[in-house]
């Protein structure tokens, strides 16, 4: 089987395993949907006493709400990707079997987490974004070249997102229960992909560094691209060099922790 | 003479409930403590996980100067309320969303074996002491809103404070023990009362105002969470309840709490009644 092959089939794999909890999906899209409410509201109210606040009008902001909802369980920005299973195989010692196999390793945990992303989506992201685009005023251009640069932003985001995970999951080869870590990654993740504010309204300095951050990849990109908001090759440069950045270091690490694997004689 | 005999059986029962909730509750502390580094470590997430909304209102009040018509006190007091009610009530049987996974794996049928109330032995589970970093986190914004509040405190205003809490906490919990029973139907969906406690705590942290009305009735209305802190809070606040109701309902809460836990207990035991082993 070619490599390309080899990835697609792991990225079949994790689609269709996450397409199998049916009731689960059922259970996300209820509760994004009902998240995604409130945020709404609290939106609203702050754009109506600040309209066109970093931006924005009210139609924006509620289209960013929608789209948070709608990425939120597919980038695993509050968690819940493969790099879960990762660390428990990392703890166990199952990692070794991994490691034997002719595939990379990184690699094949991409692809797997790339399968899982498309699944969350399509499963979890739509519904609740067609709920917002239904019921409240929400802003969708009608350039179809504006939603193809959107749309080509989305997997870079999983790629940056997927090296943040990886290098979290990474460091359960020195901690073993890495547990810590990622609850400190789900935490910045949440806050610093401007999953509870949009990142331009952050306020001074403090705005200036969180959009500088991986993170803003993950969410404020791709919204920027499809509110009209950001020049597209720009977006797809910064994600594009953040993506690189931490798959490379991604890859170190690796290297570094398989050699422990061999020290501690797995 | 049944009713007395039916009292006492009843009241033996609760007794026998919460002694079983003592002892699982304490032997998931011993065995948390045995990995003190690890208890302090995740008690401190659970603290930041949650300033981080704080944070979020905060960030926002630097851009405005009030939200729904009310200022950043008022919301900071809205806030602590619901906050500490409902991390009261997460510490208390916030593992209790683990259900779901026990029915499916079927190790629910130990605890049916076992001389114990099921409820309290599945509200016991897992006990998490780490959850205190959530009830301090909302206990200090709430101190700090009351510092920096200008309330015309009166007795009753006063009184009312520690029963807004507790009644809270106890429709909180009512609300973990039907979503719980739920999950004896719907095993892997779990996540469908996340809406309800998370979201519902999250929505009582903003006043009424910023909702639509038909939101602002279902939370009053079909889920009360709105007597977990809204009316009687804006009571304390002097501030109009949005739907025009009387003054009086802010003293009602600690009779919906009653209620709804007797509701919930009976969901609970339907729930239980149609649980099926899944047989391994």
């Amino acid at each position: 089987m070619g490599a390309g092959r080899l990835y697609a089939a792991v990225a079949a794999g994790g689609f269709r395993r996450y397409a199998t909890y049916r009731a689960a999906t059922a259970a996300g899209v209820f509760t994004n949907t009902a998240f995604g409410l409130i945020l709404v509201y609290t939106y609203l109210a702050l754009w109506d006493v600040r309209p066109h606040l970093g931006g924005y009008d009210q139609a924006q902001a509620v289209t960013y709400v929608w789209l948070g909802q709608a990425f939120l369980a597919a980038l695993a920005i509050g968690g819940g990707g493969v790099e879960d299973e990762l660390m428990e195989r990392i703890r166990t010692g199952d990692i070794a079997v991994d490691l034997y196999r002719p595939a990379d390793l990184q690699l094949w945990w991409l692809s797997a987490d790339a399968g899982r992303a498309m699944f969350q989506l399509l499963g979890r992201g739509v519904l609740p974004f067609l709920f917002g685009a239904l019921f409240f005023p929400v802003y969708l251009p009608s350039d179809p070249l504006t939603w193809a640069a959107f749309l080509g932003a989305v997997p870079l985001a999983l790629l940056v997102g997927f090296g943040i995970r990886f290098l979290v999951a990474m460091s359960a080869f020195w901690l073993l229960d890495g547990a810590g870590v990622a609850q400190m990654a789900v935490l910045a993740g949440y806050f610093c992909s401007g999953m509870l504010l949009p990142l331009n309204v952050f306020p001074g300095a403090l705005g200036e560094v969180v959009r500088a951050l991986p993170w803003s990849s993950l969410l404020q990109a791709p919204a920027d691209i499809l509110l009209g908001h950001a020049d597209p090759l720009g977006t797809y440069v910064f994600q594009g060099a953040w993506a690189v950045a931490l798959l490379a270091l991604g890859r170190l690490v690796q290297s570094a922790a398989t050699r422990r694997v061999v020290v501690q004689g797995g | 003479m049944a009713e007395p005999t039916a009292v006492r059986a009843a009241g033996n029962r609760l007794v026998e409930g919460l002694r079983a909730y003592r002892l699982i509750a304490a032997m998931w502390i011993r065995s948390t403590m045995a990995y003190r580094a690890s208890f302090v470590m995740t008690t401190a997430g659970s603290f930041f996980a949650n300033a981080l909304d704080f944070v979020a209102i905060v960030l926002m009040f630097s851009r405005v100067d009030a939200l729904g018509g009310y200022a950043l006190p008022e919301i900071a007091f809205l806030y602590g309320l619901s906050a500490t009610s409902f991390g009261l009530a997460d510490l208390a049987i916030g593992s209790m969303d683990r259900l779901g996974r026990r029915v499916r794996d079927g190790t629910l049928d130990t605890l049916l074996v076992r001389p114990a109330p099921v409820l309290a032995q599945v509200a016991a589970d897992r006990f998490a002491l780490r959850r205190l970093g959530r009830v301090t986190q909302g206990a200090l914004v709430l101190g700090w809103a009351l510092a920096r509040l200008n309330v015309d405190w009166t007795p009753l205003k006063l009184l009312l404070m520690p029963v807004m809490v507790v009644s809270g906490c106890v429709i909180f919990c009512a609300v973990f023990v039907a979503g719980a029973a739920f999950q004896f139907v719907a095993q892997d969906a779990s996540e469908v009362q996340n809406a309800f406690t998370y979201g519902g705590t999250t929505l009582l942290q903003y006043p009424p105002t910023v909702f639509a009305k038909e939101l602002v009735r279902g939370v009053t209305f079909v889920l009360p969470l709105a007597f977990v802190n809204w009316l009687p809070a804006l009571y304390v606040l002097g501030r109009p309840y949005p739907l025009d109701l009387p003054r009086w309902t802010a003293f009602t809460p600690p009779l919906v709490a009653v209620v709804c836990c007797a509701l919930a207990g009976a969901v609970w035991r339907v729930g239980l009644r149609s649980y099926r082993s899944t047989g391994n």
